[in-house]
């Protein structure tokens, strides 16, 4: 996961403790995926069990450091040289529900992809605010611009939702216009007919 | 996700209304060719609020917007503007304060092409009695308050189209008008360019102005305040404005 990939970047920057390692993931994400301390703890004691890392003597606070390896440098090194993986897309919600929306009984499917158009938007008018004060001032140091390029990604990401969504409206309307237009369709058996695309757009 | 949002910025005034439309109704044709373009509207948009508008085409946008603006006749229900009802002025009292009160912003800026950006904006105020010497100088600090001091004395066909749309918002928003009415505004922007003027835009809301834009691109209606989605002539949903919402917690607190 990306945790380990994220504490190796920091790590390459020089000796850090854990509880700073956290601070600096937050910091660079705009806490938008919160780690605790504990989760840190226990990434790094993987990677030292894997050889990234090792621990490097302690601050003057007597916190633990640790840095990382010529091993951890090369898995870095892969990590940014490798796409992140998209051919098995994770398993999304909102495109589950609207699969199971299509002819469920009871189900309004517009009121369904009205409802989280709704939410949606109003997660991109938070995601627009954030980055607007993020843009108040131009961003400079490094942790500013990435966590820019981080809410930016929300805003993408909402965005996109929100167009499918209306894709799919204008989709279930086409659909059900060109069905309705269509010659009588066959006399039903409900018991062991199964219900076709087109007609399962139906509202 | 645990995002901590910043609390939207608060306008200078909370009066009342900007805008207000009352159970608004447009019907185009009669009979069997009736088309009801809206369907009982009620909308109200307070200073330093921006409402965008979405909705699939057909849904009754634009027409609001007209609506809104008085360019068009309700055909039941009210329009009104900073305490005006529309139908209570008589022709000459509506243009006046179609002229005074409301501003436009299209999509394709609808900039006089003959004149100059210091012009364009100056010419509302000089038909509202203004002296030309005194719009010259209101028009000028309008651009410099928006970072286009340099085109003041540009012909639209010289400036890009992220300048004249920007020169088109100081327009919209010279002299005393409060209320800014955009259809499709970012429409011919590049997406960057369109962002620009959605930040303008925005700010000349957080500092007064009462906005209402209709578009179709969810990331520019995000900069509004409130989203209003209408289908077939009626609000069918709207995000529920943050800060009406911290207002309900600040309510609620107490």
């Amino acid at each position: 996961m990306s945790i380990r990939h994220g504490l190796l970047a920091l790590l390459e920057r020089g000796p850090r403790y854990g509880s700073q390692l956290r601070t600096e993931f937050e910091s660079r994400t705009g806490s938008t995926w919160p780690l605790n301390v504990g989760q840190v703890y226990t990434t790094l004691s993987r990677l030292e069990r894997d050889g990234m890392v090792t621990q490097d003597g302690e601050d003057d606070a007597g916190h633990t450091l640790y840095s990382i390896t010529d091993d951890g440098r090369t898995e870095l090194r892969n990590w940014f040289g490798t796409p992140v993986d998209r051919s098995h897309p994770p398993r999304d919600e909102l495109a589950i529900k609207l699969a199971m929306a299509v002819g469920a009984p009871g189900v309004d499917i517009r009121a369904v992809i009205q409802s989280q158009r709704s939410h949606t938007l109003k997660a991109m008018q938070d995601y627009t605010r954030l980055k607007a004060q993020a843009l108040a001032d131009v961003p400079s140091d490094r942790d500013e611009v990435a966590w820019l390029l981080v809410v930016e990604q929300l805003i993408f990401q909402a965005e996109a939702e929100a167009r499918w969504l209306d894709h799919c409206e204008s989709r279930l309307v086409r659909l059900a216009e060109a069905a309705a237009t269509e010659p009588p369709a066959r006399p039903a058996t409900p018991a062991v007919r199964r219900t076709t695309r087109a007609e399962g757009s139906r509202r | 996700m645990p995002l901590s949002v910043p609390a939207p910025s608060t306008g200078p005034s909370v009066d009342g209304p900007v805008l207000e439309l009352r159970a608004l109704t447009r019907t185009h044709g009669s009979g069997a060719a009736e088309v009801h373009a809206l369907r009982g509207i009620d909308l109200s948009v307070r200073t330093g609020e921006l409402v965008a508008v979405m909705g699939p085409s057909g849904s009754g946008k634009s027409t609001l917007l007209t609506l809104a603006g008085g360019l068009d006749t309700a055909t039941s229900g009210q329009v009104v503007i900073e305490g005006q009802d529309l139908s209570t002025l008589g022709h000459r009292g509506l243009a006046a304060l179609r002229r005074r009160s409301v501003g436009y912003v299209f999509q394709d800026y609808n900039l006089i092409p003959a004149l100059t950006a210091a012009e364009n904006i100056a010419l509302p105020r000089e038909l509202d009695g203004v002296s030309v010497r005194k719009a010259r100088k209101e028009a000028v600090a309008a651009l410099e308050e928006m970072g286009l001091a340099d085109v003041a004395d540009r012909f639209p066909d010289e400036m890009s189209g992220g300048q004249q749309q920007r020169v088109a918002i100081a327009r919209a928003l010279v002299g005393d008008r409060r209320l800014v009415l955009a259809d499709e505004p970012t429409g011919a922007l590049d997406s960057e360019t369109g962002e620009t003027v959605l930040a303008l835009l925005r700010n000349r809301c957080d500092q007064g102005a009462a906005g209402v834009m209709v578009t179709h691109e969810p990331r520019y209606a995000a900069w509004a305040d409130r989203v209003v989605f209408l289908r077939d002539g009626s609000v069918v949903d709207q995000t529920l404005s943050a800060r009406a919402e911290s207002l309900l917690t600040a309510e609620g607190a107490e």
